[in-house]
């Protein structure tokens, strides 16, 4: 899928923005977005939330003959996988100019940064050593891959426990996690990458740019550093030109906040050793909210019952008075009385024009007729006619079904000829299953 | 994912413009075409200014599943009545289409408490899009937030939101 363009509305407004100091999100100029760890159920593995970007890390290990020119040293393997669910431009499979940039920045920050000892990774020189293997996928993409994935990768790296193993002469035994516990694997120090973004050649810089924002940036300045404020990487993209004093500040402000998040990464994997300790539950499963529709809460809202009482009289007073109770039956004919006369029924216009259908076909009426005011004139006029001369039936039930025959009335006749033609087709369906059911009996 | 059907008012960005027709996208599977004809008022001699990433705010013409949609910014009757090239200013962004529709109900409360705060343009597009200018740069990112939030805020919280900010 390809991408959604940038429009240059989007483009002027974000830079004019940028020029007052202001971000998309209310941030400040040198603020992080939330930054949110959480860990698997395995050893290694964690999500690392940036805002809205999230990055997934697992780290695997393997033991496997060293290479040939370095027989004592384990082997790392990095990967970065930008999945499509990240981001629609991103495709499976296509090496885009990105996906390389980010691959060999995690490698620069991660293993030239001599951040892993791979010294004790080593088992038996020159025949087995410990391959680790980190892989990092992007789930989301909303700007700054790179400090996400760098944040992910040494929090997986520490939180991973590999198999103990004990070396008796010729003999290597590896013990499963049960027999004993697994080891984790000696860091040294914890490179962090954060990234700035350059606007206008320079002028104005941004930390920790979100996706719109990289996308009218003129460049890009990575700064890996650890918590000893040694400098692990540095990568600048873009074509910007930058000046010294630009860099000397930069560095300053990641020592700062590198700082508060190798704090924050500390305190998450002392949570969550703990957790595991004390025999709670951990993994992402209790790490994700609980969002279920069913359990809404509603808050009960306060009723103001104060002037109800007056309320509900003026609502009495202005109502319309109930309608007429009809205590007499009305006898039509022996054996056949009614109570009321039933309320205005809008079937009355099918009624009436069924009636007269049946009348022209069959020679024999079936009424369920009412007092219809909204009819048309002539049908109106055929109502009055009709209420003088024939009983009224108000239910339309199968048991109770009375037909009383009438003579023809020959003057309908004519003027159902224009009617009938026109609801002909609707009704004649109606027609045929009263039909049916005068047929039932 | 939105879905173009016919007679929908939406937001499109210009993405190539080859020779009559330009292409825009509006965020569906595929690009939509519009004949720089369509404009009210447009002849051969006298084009519409439009360039590649300008927004146009339009209505389909032609959509269904087995070919491209088309758009135009003109009417039945030929005006324009609100469509055409959307102005320079401003800020698009994208929010979900329940949103857009609860927004464009008759007398949606959200718009008349915005309108309270400050004066500002909007447009809104089928499509999930909304341009939206105010008198400042500040007082648009306010409102974007807001209208960004109403998604997920009950009426409530937004009623407190909006008096925070007009007693600010």
């Amino acid at each position: 899928m390809k991408a959604t363009p940038l429009s240059n509305c989007e483009r002027r407004f974000l830079l004019r923005a940028i020029e007052e100091r202001k971000r998309l999100d209310g941030r400040q100029c040198y603020d992080y977005r939330n930054v949110r760890v959480s860990f698997g159920a395995d050893y290694g593995c964690c999500i690392v939330e940036l805002g809205k970007t999230r990055v997934l890390a697992q780290v695997s290990c393997e033991l496997v003959p060293p290479k040939p020119n370095r027989p004592t040293e384990g082997i790392l393997f990095f990967n970065l996988e930008l999945s499509p669910m990240a981001a629609p431009g991103f495709e499976p499979g296509r090496q885009s100019d990105l996906l390389v940039k980010l691959n060999r920045l995690i490698e620069r920050c991660l293993r030239n940064s001599k951040c892993i000892d791979t010294e004790s990774l080593c088992v038996v020189a020159g025949e087995k050593v410990w391959q680790i293997r980190l892989d990092l996928h992007l789930l989301n993409h909303d700007g700054n891959i790179i400090d996400a994935a760098s944040i992910a990768g040494i929090v997986a790296l520490c939180h991973f426990r590999r198999p103990d193993v004990s070396v008796q002469g010729e003999e290597v035994t590896v013990y499963t996690p049960e027999e004993r516990d697994p080891v984790p694997l000696s860091i040294h120090h914890m490179p962090i990458c954060v990234s700035f973004a350059f606007f206008q050649q320079g002028t104005y810089l941004l930390v920790d740019p979100s996706e719109r924002e990289e996308r009218v940036m003129d460049g890009v300045l990575v700064i890996a550093m650890n918590k000893h404020r040694e400098i692990c990487t540095m990568q600048s993209s873009g074509g910007i030109m930058l000046v010294k004093e630009q860099v000397l500040r930069c560095s300053k402000i990641t020592a700062v906040k590198v700082a508060e998040i190798t704090e924050l990464i500390q305190k998450a994997l002392e949570n969550d050793q703990k957790v595991r300790k004390e025999g709670g539950k951990f993994g992402f499963a209790e790490s994700i909210p609980n969002q279920k529709i069913t359990a809404f809460k509603m808050e009960s809202a306060a009723v103001d019952t104060n002037d109800v009482e007056e309320q509900a009289e003026e609502i009495i007073t202005k109502a319309d008075p109930p309608s007429e109770v009809f205590a007499k039956p009305i006898l039509h004919t022996p054996g056949t009385a009614q109570i009321g006369e039933g309320i205005e029924n809008s079937w009355g216009e099918l009624e009436e024009s069924d009636r007269e259908e049946a009348a022209e076909e069959e020679g024999e009426s079936e009424v369920t007729a009412f007092e219809c005011q909204k009819m048309e004139t002539e049908d109106t006029s055929t109502v009055r006619e009709t209420k003088n001369d024939e009983p009224i039936v108000l239910s339309d039930s199968e048991e109770e079904e009375v037909v009383i025959l009438e003579p023809q009335e020959p003057p309908k006749k004519t003027r159902t000829q224009a009617n009938s033609n026109q609801e002909n087709t609707s009704k004649k369906a109606f027609n045929k299953r009263r039909k049916k059911k005068r047929a039932a009996h | 994912q939105y879905v173009p059907v016919k007679g929908d008012h939406v937001i499109g960005i210009v993405t190539a413009k080859t020779g009559d027709v330009f292409k825009l996208d509006v965020g569906g599977s595929e690009q939509a075409s519009l004949s720089y004809l369509a404009f009210e008022g447009a002849t051969k001699r006298n084009r519409p200014n439009v360039q590649v990433g300008d927004l146009i705010y339009g209505q389909f013409l032609v959509a269904n599943k087995d070919m491209e949609p088309e758009m135009v910014c003109i009417d039945s009757s030929g005006r324009s009545s609100g469509m055409g090239i959307i102005g320079q200013d401003g800020f698009l962004f994208k929010v979900s289409l329940g949103l857009i529709r609860k927004l464009l109900a008759p007398k949606c409360e959200i718009i008349q408490e915005l309108s309270q705060l400050y004066p500002f343009e909007l447009v809104l597009g089928m499509n999930g899009r909304i341009w939206v200018k105010a008198k400042t740069v500040q007082q648009t990112l306010i409102i974007v937030n807001i209208l960004e939030a109403c998604e997920y805020m009950t009426a409530e919280q937004r009623k407190q939101a909006l008096a925070k900010l007009s007693g600010k």
